[in-house]
C-alpha cells in the first residue's frame, strides 16, 4: 500500500511539471503583451513594468525563476490588480469555491446514490425507470441552462430564494449548490445503479439473505460496500468537473469565488493570474485524482490483493 | 433395410439459414430496431442534420434581418418561436446555430476519432516498449485538467473556430485510443491476423484491412457518446464568451443571450435551451441503444 501511494505520488510529479511548463509557455506565447492597453504608454514605463515583472530576462531565466517561486508557494503578482498577488486572490476565492463545491458534492452524493441504489433494487420496473429518466434529464441539461432556469422559476416567478449572491441573504446558497450538483447527481445515480446491479447478483449477497438478515442490512451493509466502488473512482474526475463547473455557476450567481476570478482573468488577459490559477487548479485536480485512486484501492479488497500480488 | 438418404436437415431449415446469413451489423440493426428510444434519437438527429444542411434555403427570415419596431415579441404565427430584442426571428437563429453546433460536434469528434483510432491501433499492434511509451503518454495527458487548458487556449490564441475544433478533438481522443488499443491487443493474437501475416501482407495493410474494421463496434458506440459531450463543451465555452463569437451563432451563444433577458423574455432562453437539451437527449439515447446493440456484454453493467 505504501509503495503504491509512493509510486502514484512520483507519477504525479511529471504530470505537474508538464502542466506548469505548458501553461507557462502558452501564456508567454500569447500575442499582445500583458500591458498592451488602449492608451499608449511611454516606453520608460513599459520598461519599468517589464523589469518589475522580470519580463526583460531571457525566457529560460523567467521559467526557472517561476518554478523557484512556485516551490516556495509564490504564484506571482497580478498584472491587472496592482499591488495584489495571485496568492491573495486565491486565498480570497478558494474558501468560497470550496464551500460551493462541498455543498454541490453533498447534493450529488445524497441524491445520486439514493436514486441509483433505489433504482437498482427493482430493475426494469417504474421504480427503476423514473429515477433513471430523471438522471438522463440531469445529464442532458447543462449547468448553464439548469442554473438560469432554476433562477427564473424559483427566484423570479415564485420568489422563494434570492437570485444571486453568496452568504448575503438566507437561502442564497441553495440554488448554486443544486445547479452545480445536479449533473453529478445524475452521473452518480447511473454509476451506483450499475454497481449495485452487479453486486446484488453476487453469491455473497445470496449468502447474506440465506442467513436470514433483513433486506435493509443486506443492501446497506453488504451491497453498498461493493456497489459504491465505481462511485468512489468517479469522485476524483468529478472534482475536476466541479472546478470547471464553478466557472459557470459562479458567473451566473455572481459568487466571488475562484471560478469567477478565473473567467474574469481570462477576459482581462491577466496573464499571471491565469498562469497562477491554472497551476493551482491543476495541482488540486492531480491531488484529488491521486486521493480517489488511493481510496479506491483501500476500500476494494480485490484491488488490494492484486497490488500485493504484483509487488 | 436402409431408409432413403435424407438431405441434411441443417441446410433445409429456413430458420437456420436465416441465422447463418446474419452479419454482426444486421444483428445489431435488428436489436437497435427494437429499441424505441434509440430509434427516436436517430430520427431526431437525422431531422436536425437535414434542417442544418438546408437552413440557407428554408430559413423563414434572413439571419441578420432585424425588425426594431417589433422588438422582442413572443411566439406568433409569423415568428413561430418569437423574436429577440432586435426583432430577429428566433427560429431562424436557432436553425443557423444548429449548423455551428452540429458542425463542432461532428468535426471535433472526427478529429478525436482519427487520432484515437490510429494511436490505439499502432500502440496495440506494435506492443512492447512502443506500446508502453505511447500509453504512458496517454496516462499523463489524462491527468491534465483539459477543461482549463481549453479555456487557456481560447484566451491566448483568440476565439478561433478552427482552434476550437482542434482543442476539443485533442482532448477527446484519449479514451478512444484506450478503447481501440484494448481491442487490438486481443485481436492481434487471433488466427486471422496470423493468417494475414503468413500471407505476407504489410503491417499497414493488416492494420487497415483486418484490425481497424474489427474495432468498429466499440468505436461507433463511443463516437456517438462523444458527440454530445463535445457539443456540450462548445456550448459551455460559448456561454462563457470564449467559444463561437458573434455574428456567428451557436446554441450556447443563444442561451447566454437568453439568460441576460430571461426575466422579461423567457422564450429567448427556453427555445435554444430546449433545442440543445433535446439534441443531447437524442444523441445519448442513440449511443446507449447502439451500445446495447453492438456490444451486449458492455451494456450489462
Amino acid at each position: 500500500m505504501f509503495r503504491f501511494i509512493l509510486s502514484r505520488l512520483l507519477q504525479a510529479i511529471p504530470v505537474l511539471l508538464v502542466v506548469i511548463t505548458a501553461t507557462f509557455f502558452l501564456v508567454r506565447a500569447a500575442p499582445g503583451g500583458p500591458f498592451s492597453a488602449e492608451k499608449a504608454v511611454p516606453p520608460e514605463i513599459i520598461k519599468a513594468l517589464e523589469a518589475r515583472y522580470h519580463l526583460d530576462q531571457p525566457m529560460w531565466q523567467q521559467y526557472f525563476g517561476y518554478l523557484n517561486d512556485l516551490v516556495h508557494g509564490e504564484f506571482g503578482p497580478s498584472f491587472r490588480y496592482p499591488g495584489r498577488t495571485v496568492n491573495e486572490l486565491i486565498a480570497g476565492g478558494l474558501p468560497i469555491t470550496a464551500e460551493l463545491a462541498l455543498y454541490a458534492m453533498l447534493v450529488a452524493i445524497i441524491i445520486g446514490v439514493c436514486a441509483g441504489v433505489f433504482a437498482a433494487l427493482k430493475p426494469n420496473t417504474p421504480q427503476d425507470y423514473i429515477p433513471m429518466s430523471a438522471a438522463m434529464l440531469g445529464i442532458c441539461m447543462p449547468s448553464f441552462l439548469m442554473g438560469p432556469l432554476l433562477v427564473l422559476v424559483f427566484g423570479i416567478w415564485f420568489e422563494w430564494v434570492p437570485v444571486s449572491g453568496w452568504g448575503d441573504l438566507p437561502g442564497d446558497k441553495i440554488l448554486p449548490a443544486i445547479t452545480l450538483g445536479s449533473g453529478y447527481a445524475a452521473f452518480l445515480a447511473r454509476l451506483s445503479r450499475g454497481g449495485m446491479l452487479e453486486v446484488m447478483s453476487q453469491d455473497y449477497i445470496r449468502t447474506a439473505r440465506a442467513k436470514g438478515l433483513p433486506e435493509w442490512v443486506v443492501v446497506l451493509k453488504h451491497g453498498l460496500r461493493g456497489g459504491l466502488i465505481p462511485v468512489i473512482a468517479f469522485l476524483g474526475p468529478a472534482f475536476a468537473g466541479l472546478l470547471s463547473g464553478s466557472f459557470v455557476v459562479e458567473t451566473i450567481f455572481q459568487i466571488p469565488g475562484l471560478g469567477r476570478f478565473y473567467v474574469q482573468a481570462a477576459f482581462n488577459r491577466d496573464y499571471t493570474m491565469i498562469l497562477g490559477t491554472t497551476v493551482f487548479f491543476a495541482t488540486l485536480i492531480v491531488l484529488f485524482n491521486l486521493l480517489s485512486d488511493i481510496i479506491a484501492v483501500w476500500i476494494n479488497p480485490k484491488l488490494r490483493h492484486q497490488l500485493r500480488e504484483g509487488s | 433395410m436402409f431408409k432413403a438418404k435424407q438431405p441434411e436437415p441443417v441446410l433445409t431449415d429456413p430458420l437456420v439459414q436465416a441465422v447463418k446469413g446474419t452479419s454482426l451489423w444486421q444483428d445489431a440493426w435488428i436489436r437497435l430496431r427494437k429499441n424505441t428510444f434509440a430509434l427516436c434519437g436517430l430520427g431526431v438527429i437525422l431531422f436536425l442534420c437535414i434542417i442544418a444542411l438546408l437552413t440557407p434555403f428554408i430559413a423563414p427570415y434572413g439571419y441578420e434581418q432585424q425588425n426594431l419596431l417589433l422588438g422582442a415579441a413572443p411566439p406568433s404565427a409569423e415568428h413561430w418561436l418569437g423574436t429577440d430584442i432586435f426583432g430577429r426571428d428566433m427560429l431562424t437563429r436557432i436553425m443557423y446555430g444548429s449548423r455551428v453546433s452540429l458542425m463542432v460536434g461532428f468535426i471535433a469528434t472526427g478529429v478525436a476519432l482519427l487520432i484515437g483510432v490510429l494511436w490505439g491501433t499502432i500502440a496495440g499492434y506494435a506492443g512492447g516498449r512502443v506500446d508502453a511509451v505511447m500509453m504512458r503518454l496517454v496516462d499523463i495527458l489524462y491527468a491534465l485538467p483539459f477543461m482549463i487548458f481549453i479555456v487557456l487556449l481560447m484566451v491566448v490564441f483568440g476565439r478561433n473556430i478552427l482552434l476550437l475544433f482542434l482543442a476539443i478533438g485533442a482532448v477527446e481522443w484519449l479514451t478512444m485510443a484506450r478503447i481501440v488499443r484494448g481491442q487490438v491487443l486481443s485481436l492481434r493474437r487471433q488466427e486471422f491476423v496470423e493468417a494475414a501475416v503468413s500471407l505476407g501482407l504489410s503491417r499497414w495493410t493488416i492494420i487497415r484491412r483486418h484490425l481497424i474494421p474489427n474495432t468498429l463496434g466499440p468505436v461507433i458506440v463511443y463516437t456517438t457518446l462523444t458527440i454530445p459531450s463535445v457539443m456540450l463543451l462548445e456550448a459551455f465555452l460559448s456561454f462563457l464568451g470564449l467559444g463561437i463569437q458573434p455574428p456567428q451563432s451557436s446554441w450556447g451563444l443563444l442561451i447566454s443571450y437568453g439568460v441576460e433577458t430571461m426575466e422579461e423574455y423567457p422564450w429567448l432562453l427556453l427555445f435554444p435551451g430546449l433545442t440543445l437539451s433535446i439534441t443531447l437527449f437524442a444523441l445519448n439515447f442513440l449511443g446507449d441503444g447502439l451500445r446495447d446493440a453492438l456490444d451486449p456484454r458492455a451494456s450489462k453493467n
